[in-house]
């Protein structure tokens, strides 16, 4: 079983259609199809469904980056900025996360998301995330 | 000829906008509103939540509202609908909302130019002073532009 296979979706991404693709450089590739769930103006993605693709992406990565170096915290989110840089269409839409830092405490983490072409990203975010304590 | 259209009412308008599409599908409810400002709810739903272990609604749907709440909050302050593209959203998490709580959007559209409408908001689940989440975002005016349309 990989990594991402013993991290499963929450009922809130699995709810808007999230799924696993695949991996690529050992990150999780998460997708989602273009539904009436995930739609903004008419044959538009919604912005707050492209956020919530980026943000499961960022959090599918670290806790797979967390689990291959043995570690276990509870994730609490401190932040997150999300750029849209282009109307998202009635596509599948992927995201996948690079850690920028991996602290102690805290994790830096951008994520960009696309459709048909993988250099013209539609939005990308940066993301801080609490690594607590696994009981707190 | 001049035609008095009425300014635009996010009350009336979130009765077929919240019926649509992402919307729809969080259950997301008009509250209130101002000259500046709307007030939406997320309801507590059981698979809206962000861990199997805590009935805790996920930051996803939260994002969502906001950004719902946003475009409302421009066409009010606007009094009349324009076609508004998300540019900018940045979200600061304080803590997760209680267990099986709803949780609160008010969103006030500060100030709006020829092409921004410049946004901040907060998120509560029952007390506004004590914040869930609070947030700021940056709108572009898309009307008569197809570039990335």
């Amino acid at each position: 079983m990989s990594d991402t296979a013993q991290n499963p979706l929450t009922p809130y991404a699995k709810s808007i259609g999230i799924r696993h693709e695949g991996e690529e450089d050992g990150a999780p590739v998460l997708a989602f199809d273009f539904s009436g769930d995930v739609e903004g103006r008419p044959q538009h993605l919604h912005g707050g469904a492209t956020s919530g693709l980026l943000e499961t992406a960022g959090y599918a990565l670290l806790r797979a980056e967390l689990e291959k170096q043995q570690r276990r915290h509870r994730l609490k989110p401190i932040n997150i900025t999300v750029q849209f840089l282009a109307a998202g269409k009635q596509r599948v839409t992927y995201a996948k996360g690079r850690i920028t830092k991996l602290g102690r405490r805290n994790a830096n983490i951008s994520v960009e998301a696309w459709q048909d072409d993988r250099e013209r990203p539609i939005a990308t975010a940066i993301m801080n995330i609490l690594m607590a304590d696994p009981d707190s | 000829m001049a035609q008095d259209t009425p300014p635009f009412d996010p009350s009336q308008a979130a009765k077929f906008m919240l019926r649509h599409g992402h919307s729809a599908k969080l259950g997301l409810v008009y509250r209130d509103h101002g000259s500046d400002w709307v007030e939406l709810e997320l309801p507590w739903r059981e698979d809206l939540v962000g861990e199997d272990s805590r009935q805790i609604l996920a930051s996803g749907p939260i994002i969502s509202m906001l950004d719902m709440a946003s475009g409302l909050s421009i066409w009010t302050k606007n009094t009349k609908f324009v076609g508004i593209a998300t540019m900018d959203l940045r979200v600061d998490y304080q803590r997760p909302a209680r267990p099986r709580s709803s949780v609160i959007g008010h969103v006030e559209c500060f100030r709006l130019t020829n092409s921004a409408a410049f946004v901040r908001g907060f998120a509560h689940d029952g007390d506004p002073s004590d914040t869930v989440a609070t947030m700021s975002g940056v709108f572009m005016s898309i009307e008569g532009d197809n570039r990335n349309v």
